[in-house]
């Protein structure tokens, strides 16, 4: 038997909120400004861009040092088909560059009109970006330059007005999600109202929401079972804190729910009774809205509370 | 004196560029499986267990922990989790066993890049300052160290070509692998790579047995010893670094004890046919050496499997009989940063 696995897209974004050191901080800042720091090592290099501590030594590095903006490609790849997020939408080559001045390279885009126009050895010079705010894409790109090796440097010392302290770096990825198949099973049930475990074959043990193994044994759990509707409360909490983008009013009740059947309990909103009357062993079944594929919350049947002794073991 | 430590079983899937039928657990439960009934251990007898993986493949945070339902987690067993290849899971298992605690480890990992786009992907893990705000993928990043190799004259595109053409002949006898035989050389993906310069992308998990002194023996006949292992980093900015070699590489190596003698084959975690030329380079490998006879990660990548795979291949291949002395490498991170070296040996051979 195999039925389609469910998919559904993921999008994972985040803004990550980064603080920055003294020479991170005076070199994002210098870009802002349109000048280019580098760090002194104890032994004398020049790095750019920057970093606090000398790859090498590990020593401390706070001496900063002006380069130039016109440099040397020490590597190159291009790139035909840029993607979401990169410096130019039009091809263009990424570029490893020595700025003059500097004695290690800055990773960046070359705009260039194709491969043939670019190679190793050639001579670049920073496009700064119009609006700057303190980041690395102050940096548009690098730009082609006719200038010989041994740009115009100076001496800077890192010190601007209003230094950038920090970054939000943008991210998003995405996906397309897939539960599998034990819970690609378990969701389709609940859409046709229906509450779908597997058995353990080794322990007989009944885990839902299943996940294709048991942890206890773990072995692949195949054999599918129904369970509830009925279960028991076997713990819970009261929520007193509205959630953003939720309509349910609070004090509300979050319960661990043992479904007749189960080896494992499951946990689901408790509605139907005033948050201070829910009980450990309270009987409850799921209830269902119009049109949804999963329970809403469960209500109390009105059977009599389940013995302490029952459900002790899905505690 | 140390204890000797052993890879005793090896399993791995077959990789493939979609398995979304199956969740991580599913994925990997059948090779946890192989490993357990080769040796005949239960998931109970398991002294410590160690896991690769990483939650930006799947896009789910914790997501190493659904993994667990697969090795027994309960009651609570004796565990640790790498955000990195497996090899580096193995690298903490293989120090467990030193200590002494247990005599029994088991090492998995395992990676479906299927659901993301795994360009993107890797470039959250670059300088979040100075890199990550640019979006340099990693063919582009590999691309980079290829033209350095080219512009230096270690190599060209005809020289890469046949690499890639090398590995995906061998992956013929390796039924686990994804891309077999003859494999188009293709378009440039980020000139001067084109698509049969880069791996595969797809979803796969691997497994392994470590055993210490004579349990070892008792669970194979040819354990494949670990000699040394050690692992080394280059800087993190991709300009301080020389491009075209790999110093960490070859320092791991030497830690490990692999200059000490010749080895027979050589299984290297080189997801770029570029950095195959980098990796012989820096562990001075002769063409009598045997380099990736199971195809390698040109082949199949499952990403933080692969590596782990590269050291289950060299031990698999000592347990058949046919190495003796074999060096298996792992990498991660751009343009070979981050280095493992593992040397194993099986026990000279005598006369039947
Ligand atoms: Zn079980």
């Amino acid at each position: 038997m195999t039925t389609e696995v469910l998919k559904a897209p993921l999008v994972v974004e985040f803004p990550f909120t980064r603080s920055l050191g003294p020479v991170q901080s005076a070199f994002l800042t210098g870009l802002r400004e349109q000048v280019v720091l580098g760090v002194r090592t104890t032994d004398g290099r020049t790095l750019v861009p920057p970093v606090e501590y000398d790859p090498v030594t590990a020593d401390e590095i706070r001496d900063l040092v002006q380069v130039a903006p016109t440099g040397t490609v020490t590597t190159w790849a291009w790139n035909h088909a840029p993607r979401r997020g990169q410096p130019l939408d039009t091809p263009f080559a990424w570029v490893l560059v020595r700025l003059d001045g500097a004695d290690t390279a800055l990773l960046h885009a070359l705009d260039a009109p194709g491969p043939d126009a670019v190679h190793t050895g050639m001579r670049v010079r920073i496009r700064w970006a119009a609006e700057r705010s303190g980041a690395i894409t102050d940096i548009a790109c690098f730009e082609p330059d006719d200038s010989a090796i041994g740009g115009e440097t100076g001496d800077h010392d890192g010190q601007f007005e209003s230094m950038v302290t920090g970054i939000v770096a943008q991210a998003r990825l995405d996906y397309t999600y897939s539960p599998g198949r034990a819970q690609t099973a378990y969701i389709n049930a609940l859409a046709e109202r229906r509450i779908v475990g597997e058995r353990c074959p080794s322990c007989r043990k009944v885990y839902v929401p299943p996940r294709g193994a048991c942890p206890t044994c773990g072995v692949a759990t195949a054999e599918q079972v129904e369970v509830g509707p009925g279960g028991t409360v076997t713990t819970f909490c009261i929520v007193n804190i509205k959630a953003r983008n939720l309509d349910i009013e609070v004090p509300y009740v979050y319960a661990h729910i043992a479904l007749d059947g189960a080896d494992l309990a499951l946990h689901g909103r408790i509605g139907g009774i005033p948050y201070d009357q829910v009980r450990m062993g309270l009987r409850v079944e799921p209830v269902w809205t119009e049109g949804g594929r999963y329970p809403d919350h469960y209500r109390p049947t009105g059977e009599p509370d389940a013995d302490y002794e029952t459900f002790k073991e899905s505690l | 004196m140390t204890r000797e430590i052993a890879v005793v079983a090896f399993a791995q899937t077959d990789h493939r560029r979609t398995s979304d039928e199956l969740s991580e657990v599913e994925m990997l439960m059948p090779v946890l499986h192989e490993v357990l009934d080769a040796t005949g251990l239960k998931t109970s007898d398991i002294g410590f267990t160690c896991s690769g993986s990483s939650d930006y493949l799947a896009g789910r945070a914790f997501s190493f922990t659904l993994a667990l339902d697969g090795v027994g987690a309960w009651p609570p067993i004796s565990e640790s989790h790498v955000e990195m290849d497996g090899a580096w899971a193995l690298y903490e298992a293989w120090t467990k066993l030193l200590t002494g605690d247990t005599d029994t480890a088991l090492v998995y990992a395992y990676g479906k890049s299927s659901p993301g786009s795994v360009r993107d992907v890797l470039t959250r893990q670059l300088d979040p300052y100075y890199v990550a705000p640019l979006w340099p993928d990693s063919v582009a990043l590999a691309a980079l160290q290829a033209q350095a190799l080219i512009d230096e004259g270690y190599t060209d595109e005809p020289a890469l070509a046949a690499v890639a053409a090398r590995s995906r002949a061998d992956a013929q006898a390796n039924s686990h692998a994804q891309l077999r035989g003859s494999v188009p050389h293709g378009e440039y993906v980020v000139h001067p790579l084109r698509t049969g310069d880069c791996p595969p992308i797809g979803d796969g998990a691997a497994a392994v047995i470590l055993a210490a002194g004579d349990r070892a023996r008792e669970l194979c006949e040819r354990p494949a010893w670990i000699r040394g292992i050690d692992h080394r980093i280059e800087a993190h900015s991709l300009g301080v670094r020389e491009l075209t070699d790999s110093p960490s590489t070859r320092l791991a190596a030497e830690k490990a004890g692999a200059f000490e003698r010749p080895v027979d084959t050589a299984e290297l975690h080189a997801p770029f046919s570029s950095q195959e030329v980098v990796l012989r380079k820096a562990l001075r490998l002769g063409d009598d050496v045997r380099v990736n006879p199971s195809g390698g990660a040109l082949a199949a990548n499952p990403i933080m499997a692969a590596g782990l795979v590269r050291i289950g291949e060299a031990a698999a291949r000592i347990h058949r009989g046919e190495s003796d002395r074999a060096l298996a490498h792992a990498t991660s991170g751009p343009c070979l940063q981050q280095n493992l070296v593992a040397v194993l040996e099986g026990e000279p051979r005598h006369a039947q």
